[in-house]
Order: structure tokens, then sequence, then C-alpha cells
């Protein structure tokens, strides 16, 4: 029972979505949405040609960049999962829920340009861009799914049992298969993670495909995004339990095959030096005065533009993907499609799901020219897929009455109704979710903080650069922590992350 | 011509019978309660009677099965979805029209519902819930009422005048129901089920409450 009290504070869904909705209009004016280039549609006609006629060139290349993504996305996540463990443990002190929400919120390509700086292109930097905010993410994870576990076994169990006993025969059978399921999943998104690396050097399918599509060579584009979605949906038939071993060993030999030494000077500097502000670093004693300059400079000029450029983005990009998701669900929901409409439904949002926001915003970048349109596109189309998903699926165990309506009117007044409030659930999780990539499109041209932090790097000011990525990591917080309250307040829905 | 025409019906789920070699015809008109203890088949045969005139019945269902986050209003306005056309069901979303709303809220007053027009259902009591159910079914307006344990959340009073008030909206009234009191008092003829089986099919005048024991023994 509700008291008046929590009544009051409670958002109801229609205020939330239309608050939203009008956010997302009022940004409209602000955002730039041009199409720079002058023949988007020539090209892309090119690009649908493409599609039709593939062409494989040199298979080793293709083989290798695979191996290559495999084997990063593997040692990245293991070691994320590694450090996972005694971090989830510790996640009940409130410094360490911090710490994980800080080194989650920024993005693994802002850890590779930062490891990049330090170990160059050695695996490490691939490694470790992954394994940091994979950890901090299953660290999260992990201590929600041991904390809604059932308790009763370890209840049950003498008092005498150790902890660790505790642990493995009360707790760990409870909660085995939600942790292997979600680590399966978050293999999925390292796959993905491990793409995207290419784009800043690292030898995986993301490499190739951006020096090809550079090139105009579609066709080879074509061929490495339909070996990637083939990896994608065979997921479950290679990934076994029993082969991990196997492929551990095999992931270890291909990347420490090209492991150079690490120069630990450049270690050295970039930690004790390049990082520390310009005013006051080394010899130049800098005041006060030099340093408040220097941040005040760094604020009005680049990171208050990024800041709000990645939110104008952000909320366009949240909004579209809202009715985006409502428009694709019922593509597979069986109270308004066939089996075979449902077959056909299911491979759309499979491809939307699975192609990283990123890659979609590089392809529409090339067509429509650096504006936010689209990265709103590419933004929409990636998210939506993955909530359309998770909506038509749930849609699917709903019961309905016999005297129930069809089409559109069952549409509108009885199964969207009913997914309203899990649907605003999925969306506040991804919001921040959104900022993140949208924080990383910058790196593409659109003038978010990524672009920002970006220039930095490529001036070879890493003191500014991290500033930047400091405050991106901040922003993303405070989403974070924004969308945790209107969960509370306007869904039921406060928790279970590990859906998305 | 009978409205139904059952014979020999024999329905069963999973190879358990629920409803046994039944034979019987309803005409038009008629107000028929049937009674039974619960698992006895009540439930069954009137999904099945609906079945078979689906565009003729309004159907009010034990579980009201309502769209939570809408309002009362809308979860009314549904029974007649397929009367307006889509456009119109979608704006109404977004705007109610005041002919309906006029509409709906007469027959919430006779529901006991005064003031709940736009409240939503998932703040409303199980017995306002069945009564919104029952207020859907009855505003479609449909020759045939098939209504399943339509007052067991309401209090005794309540439960006499709802059943009363229900003649004003169907001609042919069938409620599932498990209140000897009511069936005797507010309907023509009793239906008895025992184990998916007829016992009792006879009017309330030949009736007492010492001949229907036997469907609870």
């Amino acid at each position: 029972m509700r008291n008046a009290k929590q009544q009051s504070l409670q958002f109801s869904h229609r205020n939330v979505s239309i608050l939203f909705i009008v956010i997302a209009l009022l940004c409209l004016p602000f955002a730039d949405l041009n199409i720079y280039n002058v023949q988007p549609w020539q090209e892309l006609q090119r690009f649908a040609w493409a599609i039709l006629n593939p062409e494989m060139g040199d298979i080793k290349i293709v083989l290798n960049a695979l191996l290559q993504t495999i084997s990063f996305a593997l040692l990245g996540v293991l070691l994320g999962v590694i450090c996972a463990i005694p971090l989830s443990y510790l996640y009940r002190f409130s410094p360490m829920r911090g710490l994980c929400a800080f080194l989650r919120a920024i993005h693994e390509l802002f850890w590779a340009l930062i490891f990049l700086q330090v170990f160059g292109l050695s695996p490490l930097t691939g490694i470790l861009a992954l394994a940091i905010p994979y950890a901090a993410t299953f660290a999260k994870v992990y201590a929600e799914i041991i904390e809604e576990a059932d308790k009763s076994v370890v209840h049950a169990l003498p008092k005498y049992s150790g902890h660790l006993n505790r642990f493995f025969y009360g707790l760990l059978p409870d909660v085995w298969q939600s942790l292997k399921t979600y680590t399966a999943y978050r293999f999925e998104c390292g796959l993905r993670s491990s793409v995207i690396l290419g784009f800043i050097g690292l030898p995986t399918l993301g490499f190739y495909l951006q020096s090809s599509f550079m090139q105009g060579d579609y066709s080879y584009v074509v061929v490495l995004l339909f070996v990637f979605y083939i990896l994608i949906a065979s997921m479950r038939y290679w990934l076994r339990p029993f082969l991990l071993p196997v492929y551990f060993s095999i992931a270890l030999y291909t990347l420490l095959k090209n492991q150079h030494e690490v120069k630990w000077d450049n270690v050295v500097r970039f930690f004790t030096q390049d990082i520390i502000p310009a005013p006051i670093r080394g010899d130049k004693q800098g005041g006060y005065d030099e340093l408040a300059q220097w941040f005040g400079t760094i604020m009005q000029d680049q990171a208050m533009p990024g800041i709000i450029n990645t939110l104008l983005l952000t909320q366009i990009a949240l909004v579209v993907t809202a009715i985006v998701s409502l428009i694709v669900y019922p593509l597979i929901s069986k109270h308004f499609q066939a089996k075979l409409g449902r077959g056909i439904g299911h491979v759309v949002l499979v491809v939307m799901r699975s192609t990283p926001e990123y890659i979609l915003a590089f392809i529409l970048l090339q067509f429509f020219g650096p504006s936010m349109l689209p990265a709103v596109i590419a933004l929409a189309l990636h998210n939506s897929g993955i909530i359309g998903h998770l909506l038509g699926n749930q849609s699917n165990s709903m019961k309905l009455r016999i005297d129930s309506a069809k089409g559109l009117n069952l549409y509108a007044y009885e199964v969207t109704p009913r997914l309203y409030g899990n649907f605003l659930a999925y969306l506040f999780y991804r919001w921040e979710i959104i900022l993140r990539e949208t924080a990383i499109m910058g790196l593409l041209g659109v003038a978010t903080l990524g672009f920002y932090i970006d220039n930095a790097m490529q001036d070879l000011r890493f003191d500014r650069a991290l500033l930047l990525i400091l405050i991106t990591a901040l922003l993303n917080m405070s989403i974070d922590a924004v969308s945790r309250i209107l969960r509370r307040r306007s869904t039921n829905k406060a928790r279970h992350s590990n859906d998305l | 011509m009978p409205l139904f025409d059952l014979q020999d019906v024999t329905i069963s789920y999973d190879e358990t019978i629920v409803i046994a070699k039944l034979s019987m015809t309803i005409e038009a008109g008629e107000r028929i309660a049937i009674l039974g203890k619960s698992g006895a088949g009540k439930s069954t045969l009137l999904r099945y009677l609906y079945e078979q005139a689906p565009d003729e019945c309004a159907w009010a269902p034990q579980a009201p099965a309502l769209s939570q986050a809408l309002s009362v209003y809308h979860n009314v306005y549904m029974g007649r979805l397929g009367d307006y056309p889509t456009w119109r069901n979608l704006w109404n979303l977004i705007r109610p029209y005041k002919a309906n709303v006029v509409e709906i809220k007469q027959l919430l007053e006779v529901l006991r519902l005064t003031g709940k027009c736009f409240t939503k259902v998932n703040t409303l009591s199980g017995g306002q819930q069945q009564r919104t159910g029952l207020a859907r079914a009855l505003y479609q307006k449909k020759p045939i009422l098939l209504a399943d344990e339509p007052v067991s959340a309401v209090d005794e009073y309540q439960a006499e005048e709802i059943i009363k008030s229900l003649q004003a909206y169907s001609q042919t009234i069938i409620l599932g129901l498990h209140d000897s009191y009511l069936a005797l008092n507010h309907c023509d003829r009793i239906i008895g089920l025992k184990d998916g089986k007829l016992v009792i099919d006879a009017p309330t005048s030949e009736l007492g409450m010492a001949d229907l024991a036997c469907l609870y023994q």
C-alpha cells in the first residue's frame, strides 16, 4: 500500500514521457541535423549495390582480423571477470560502488585512447581498455545477482560452516546460472567493443572496416560486416564451456605474438608529467591563478560546448529510440505477427542490435557528413533493436482475454499500456549507455565531448584530454543518478539491470 | 430457434474431462445462473458458450484482466473498440470523447464506481476492479451477457443491487455464481454442475435452497 506522501513523489508514466518529449523538442533547434554531403544518395546507392555484390578479397586478412577480434574480447572479458570477483565482494561498501561507477562511466574507447599513449599499439592497450570498464560492470551486476539470490539455503546451513563453504554450497549453486548467462551476454558486448577498438588502430575487424570504407571498397566492407553478424549469431554454437581453455590458449598466443616491449619511461612520463595540468607541470611552479585560468579556458572553450552537444544528442536520440522501439516490438510479437513475420522480425532486430552504434554512425557519417543526424539514427537503431527485442519477448508471455481487440486497437489499449512501465525502465537504463556512446561519437567528428578529447589527444595535450575525460565520466554518473531516481519514482523496476 | 443448442458436449484439457456429455438449450431472454463448486466446470462452460457466438456475447471473465496502466474510463471503453474506427480509438487515448465519458459515467454510477472514471485501475481494490470489468461487458450492450462470478468480491447488499441492474443491458443473461441465494432470487433458471456433469436444470420457481445443497457436497 502506498501512502499519500509517497504518491505525491511518484511521476506518472504519462508525465515522464511528456517531459522527455518536450525536452527533446526543445533540443531540436540547437542540434545540427543537416546533411552536409551533397549527394548522399549516390554513395548510398553504391553501398546498396555492394550488399548484393560482396567481394571476399584476401581471406587470410579476414580470418586474422576475426581471430584478433575474438582474442581481444576473450582476454579482456576474462581479465574483467577475474578483477570483478573481489570487487563484487567489496561492492557493498560505498567507496567501491563509487569507484566502479566511475570506471564504468568511461567508455572503452576512451580507456583505449589513454592506454594508447602509455603502451602504444600493444595488445595490452586493447585488453586493459576492455577489462577495466567490464570489471566495473561485472562487479555491479554480480553483486546485484548475489544480493537477490535466495538466501534460505545459506540460513539453513549449520552455524559453524565456514565463510567460503557457505558461499560455494549455499549461494553459488543458486546464482551460477544467472552469472553464467550474464557473463556470456557481456562477452557478446565484448566482441562488439573489440571490433570498435579497431578504429583506433588495433588489428581487429574495425580496423579493416574503417580502412576499406575510406577507400570506398564497399564490397569488402559488406563482407566484413557479414562475417561479424555470423560471428555473433553463431555464438551459441561455438561458445561452449569445455572449449574455453582452448580458446584462451589460442587468444593468448595470438596476442602475445605481437607483444612488443613496453617502454617504461613512456609509462612513467605519462603519469608523472603528461597528465599533470600544464601550468603546474615540472619546474613551472605556476600559481593558483594560472591553474584556474587553464581550467577556465578548457571549461569555456571545450567542456561546455562538448557537454551541451553531448546532452542535446543524447536527449534527441533517447526519444527517437523510444519511438522506434514502440514501432518495432510488434515485429516479433505473436499478438501482431504470424510465425513467418516473426521470423523476419527477429532477423531485423538481431541485425539492429548486433551492429555496434559506433560502426553504424561511422557508415552513416560517410554518407551524410558530420552532423548529429547520422549519430541519432545510429543510436536509435541500435538501442531500439535491444529494447524492441525485450518488449516483444515480454508481450509474447502476456495472456490476453478471449474477447480482446485486434491490430492497432490491441496495440494501443492492451499490449503497449501493459508493457509501458518496463519500457520506461529499459529506456532509463539505456539513457546512460546512450550518453556514453554519444560522447564517443565525437571521435567520428560530431562535436560531442569525444571530439574535444580526440583533438586534445592529437595535439598531445594529455592534461586537457584527461580533464575532459573526467568531465565526461562525471556527466555520465550524474545521468546515471537521475535515471536511478526516475526508475524508482516512475517505474517499479529499480533493479534487474542484468537484462541489458 | 434457441440461442444455444448443446448436444452431448464434452470438453477436456490435457485428457482431463472438464465437461462431460452436457446437453441443454438456452432461449433468448432467459436469466440463467450456473451454480457449482469451484472446479465444477462453470468457467469452462461459460467460455464454451462465448466461443459459440463471440459477436453476440459480452464477456466478463472472473479475473477481469484489465489494462492496469489505463484509467477505468479507458478500460470500459475497450469494450467497444470494434465499434469505432481505429483512428478514433487512438485519439480517445489522448483525449476522451465527451459522449463516451457521459455514457460511461452513468454506467459507473450504477456499478457504484462514481468518481472513479479517470482513476488508474492499478489503484483500485479487487472489488472495484471486478466491477470495472463488468462495466466493460455491460458497455458493449450485446444481446447476451456472459459473466463469471461478477460479484464475488463485492459485499452482499451491493451484489444484489448489481445483479438486479444487469437486466437493463442485455436481453439474455448467463452468470456463473457460487451464491445460491442470489441465483434463486434473481434468475429464472438454474443450471447446476457437479464434476463436469449437469445435475440440475430447472426453473428457480421449482427449486429451494435444499435442492441446491447437493451441488456443494
